[in-house]
This record gives structure tokens, C-alpha cells and sequence, in this order.
């Protein structure tokens, strides 16, 4: 590679990271405590947990869970219904004041045996909502998600301009060297290049489906107009079906259930919300096997006549983006992983942090006297006379 | 000082540590609690051991 080359791919590097790490640092730290967020949660006695009772104990319907939950907020709408993955025993009820997209929702928890109500826990308050929402919108809504996703984008441009220029700054370098005998600019550029290209593929992969997540909204909004428009034909210019004349949710439940035999409920979604069509009561169902778990089947079952309309396939980018949580969220393996992944998260810091500080260092090194270096704009020689000739791109600003 | 490394030399170390992180990352989400999230904490520990080995060593 020529001096002229590496100096590109150094532009590249240092602009696609400079305008990006200030956020980057922001995602990786408020990142740290979501990794735990469950554990957190049960430390803060935050975490709904139903009352243990034997396995086959009868449930409540469903109609009645939501009875129960509508009357502790009258005014309100309920947009989703869902079960936590690891216990049936629970209700999770949201309610909105309608069923647009919101932040305003409050959730019941409902004890699916006894239909009585075991919390209202607040999500949105306390120090794991500030850190969620500075990590997923900044505060700021769809905006702020796609202004992130933006970032994540400037990060994997600076991830592959940072491997290409490893070639030039690791030349003369075995693997894993840290020059820590010489100047501080020279430990921190070493430590840099060894934990970028040590996390590489973890950073490429979790800065990738972070952004995918960003995407999130208007990929549904998409599979909305996508899959679920020929199906909505025959209910052209009709309402969302009030609740008044809706079926029972509970019966709905159970068409859905038998359309999908060996799978589990995940989540429904109301008529007219996101996740729905005015017309529907969405199922959402996930597999029984580790990888299909992750996958949702939806069945749409007609909310006035709680017969099934469809149960249309995922398309790929639905696909996509749920395969992509996982491999975000780093919880799918139990506690080892969710430690490797806050590890990781660390080292991302150092590297995030070490290249900040060897661009704001980048002036402060003594000239070298007898090296002539190609010019460039804003360009100071980087390294000492008596030091060993370091590979080109040191002399690049960094 | 060597002249020039090869590819091998530069490269050997970031490829298998790439590709022990693509597996560690694709067998856990094919299990659940079994042995591949085992083999998962394997693989991606390997990386963070290669961190903090390298990273935080003194010269002896």
C-alpha cells in the first residue's frame, strides 16, 4: 500500500471515528448496565416475578386479565398483551391513551391464575429508563434512533478503515505489542490497534445489528404496507373495530394457538396499534426450538369474528432484524456471556477512549530533524530520531 | 528487526480470532443452555483472555 493510500484511508478513519465517538462512548456506557438489566432489576426489586404455584394450575381468561387491567386505567387503551419468556404465570398489560405509537404507557402486571393484579411497575423512570432511552433515542423519538443508527454506520466505516490501516502501523510489530517503555502517544496507539483488532468482528457485528435495531420502526411500518395490505383489502373503509365489538380475546387466542401447534405465545398486539391492522388481533407466536424461539409466526385473527385471517410468513428483513437483537443484546447465553460481552464493551471504551486521546495528542511529539515526511495538510512528523522507523503511517496523523 | 512480516505473521492471530468470535456468536444462538453456549464462552473468551494478556503485561 503507498503513502498516498494510507493517507486516504487514515482521512477516513479519523473523520468517520471522530464524529461518531463522542456518541460511540455514549452507547457503550449506558450500554454496560443494559447487559444486566434483568439482574439490576431483581437487586432493585423492579422485576415482576408471578407467585410460584404448581405447573398446571388453571389460568384465567384472558378477557378477564384484561378487564381486570383496563380498570386500574379506564381512560386508556390497551396497545399489547405478553407473556415473559420464562414465566407463564404472568400478564403483561400495556396501556396507551390510543393506539398510535407512544412513550406514554403504563403496564399491569396480572397474575394469569388468580387475575389479580401484582404490580404496576414504572418503565418509565428510575436510572435503567435513562439508561435505556440515552442508549436506544437519545430522548428524542424516532429521530434520535436514526441519528444513532447514523453513528453505528460511521463506526463500521471506521472499523474497516481502522483493519486497513493495522497492515501499515503492525509492519514492523509482532502481534500483541505494547510499546510501553516509550512515550505514553506510543503505548496508547499500540493499545489501540491490539483491542480494536482483538473486539473486531464482536464490534463489527454488535455496532451492525445495533443500527439494524434503529431501523426497527420503519421496518415494520414497511411490512405493514408490505405484507399486510392485499390481506386488509376486503376491510377497506372500515373503522378499528371498537372494543364493544370485539370477540373474545381469550377465544382469539386459542384459534391462534391451534393454528400454530408446537408454538408458544409471545406477544398480541390490539387492533389499529403498530404491530396490527385495524381490523386484528395479532398473535405473535415464537418456536419451541433455541434458534426458532427467536423467531415470531404472526396469525391475524379477525377481531369482530375471532376466525384467522392469515398467519402470513416472516419475510427475510423481519427476519433479519429479530436474528439481530440477540446478537445485540448479548443475552442468549446466560451469565458468562452476558460478562464477555460487558468485557468487550469495556475494551470498546479503551479503544474509543485511546483514539480520542492520540488525536488530541496527535501535535505533541518531538519533530524528527532528519526525516523529511510527504506533506499533507495539518501534517507534524510523529515519532523521535532515535526510535526505530516506525511504518509510514505513523507518519500520518492518525 | 525483521525486514517484513508475511501475511501469515501480520494477519494469523486477528483471522483466528475473528473467526473464533463469528462461532462463539452464531453456536449460542443455536442452543439453549447447552453446549453450545458453552462453546460460545469458549470462543469469545478467547479474544478477552488475548486483551488482557497482551493488554495489561508488563514487559519481563
Amino acid at each position: 500500500m503507498n503513502s498516498r493510500k494510507i493517507k486516504t484511508w487514515a482521512w477516513v478513519h479519523k473523520w468517520s471515528s471522530l464524529v461518531c465517538t463522542v456518541f460511540m462512548l455514549l452507547l457503550c456506557i449506558t450500554g454496560l448496565p443494559l447487559i444486566f438489566h434483568h439482574e439490576i432489576g431483581h437487586l432493585l426489586g423492579t422485576e415482576v416475578e408471578s407467585p410460584k404455584m404448581p405447573a398446571h394450575t388453571p389460568r384465567v381468561s384472558l378477557d378477564r386479565v384484561l378487564e381486570t387491567a383496563r380498570a386500574k386505567h379506564p381512560d386508556r387503551v390497551v396497545q399489547f398483551v405478553s407473556q415473559p419468556e420464562d414465566d407463564d404465570g404472568l400478564w403483561f398489560v400495556t396501556l396507551t391513551p390510543t393506539p398510535a405509537p407512544t412513550d406514554d404507557f403504563k403496564s399491569v402486571a396480572v397474575d394469569a391464575r388468580t387475575g389479580a393484579v401484582l404490580a404496576q411497575p414504572k418503565l418509565d423512570e428510575g436510572f435503567m429508563y435513562v439508561m435505556f432511552k440515552l442508549h436506544v433515542d437519545l430522548f428524542a423519538g424516532l429521530a434520535g434512533k436514526l441519528f444513532l443508527g447514523f453513528m453505528g454506520l460511521l463506526l463500521l466505516v471506521a472499523i474497516v478503515s481502522g483493519v486497513v490501516l493495522y497492515a501499515p502501523f503492525m509492519r514492523k510489530l509482532d502481534f500483541g505489542t505494547v510499546r510501553r517503555e516509550k512515550r505514553p502517544r506510543l503505548k496508547w496507539l499500540d493499545l489501540h490497534n491490539l483491542l480494536g483488532i482483538v473486539t473486531l468482528v464482536w464490534l463489527f457485528v454488535v455496532g451492525s445489528t445495533g443500527m439494524i435495531n434503529t431501523w426497527a420502526d420503519l421496518v415494520i411500518k414497511y411490512w405493514q404496507y408490505d405484507q399486510l395490505s392485499a390481506l386488509l383489502a376486503p376491510y377497506k373503509n372500515e373503522p378499528t373495530v371498537p372494543v364493544a365489538q370485539r370477540a373474545s380475546v381469550q377465544r382469539s387466542m386459542e384459534v391462534a394457538l391451534q393454528q400454530t401447534p408446537d408454538m408458544k405465545l409471545s406477544f398480541v398486539a390490539f387492533p389499529g396499534t403498530a404491530f396490527s391492522s385495524p381490523h386484528h388481533t395479532t398473535f405473535f407466536m415464537r418456536g419451541n426450538e433455541p434458534f426458532t424461539s427467536k423467531l415470531l409466526q404472526p396469525v391475524l385473527v379477525d377481531a369482530k369474528t375471532a376466525q384467522v385471517t392469515a398467519a402470513p410468513k416472516m419475510p427475510w428483513y423481519l427476519t433479519a432484524l429479530l436474528v439481530s437483537q440477540p446478537l445485540h443484546f448479548g443475552d442468549y447465553a446466560g451469565m458468562p456471556m452476558q460478562i464477555i460481552w460487558a468485557l468487550l464493551d469495556i475494551a470498546t471504551i479503551i479503544v474509543l477512549g485511546s483514539g480520542l486521546y492520540l488525536w488530541l495528542k496527535r501535535g505533541n511529539t518531538v519533530p524528527a530533524p532528519a526525516a523529511p515526511v510527504a506533506a499533507g495538510p495539518g501534517h507534524r512528523p510523529q515519532h523521535g530520531g532515535q526510535q526505530p522507523d516506525p511504518a509510514p503511517a505513523m507518519k500520518v496523523q492518525a | 528487526m525483521k525486514q517484513r512480516h508475511s501475511f501469515w505473521h501480520m494477519w494469523g492471530w486477528p483471522i483466528v480470532l475473528g473467526v473464533l468470535t463469528t462461532f462463539g456468536l452464531i453456536s449460542a444462538l443455536f442452543s439453549d443452555g447447552g453446549l453450545g453456549d458453552m462453546l460460545a464462552w469458549f470462543a469469545l473468551g478467547v479474544p478477552v483472555a488475548v486483551s488482557g494478556w497482551y493488554g495489561w503485561r508488563r514487559r519481563s
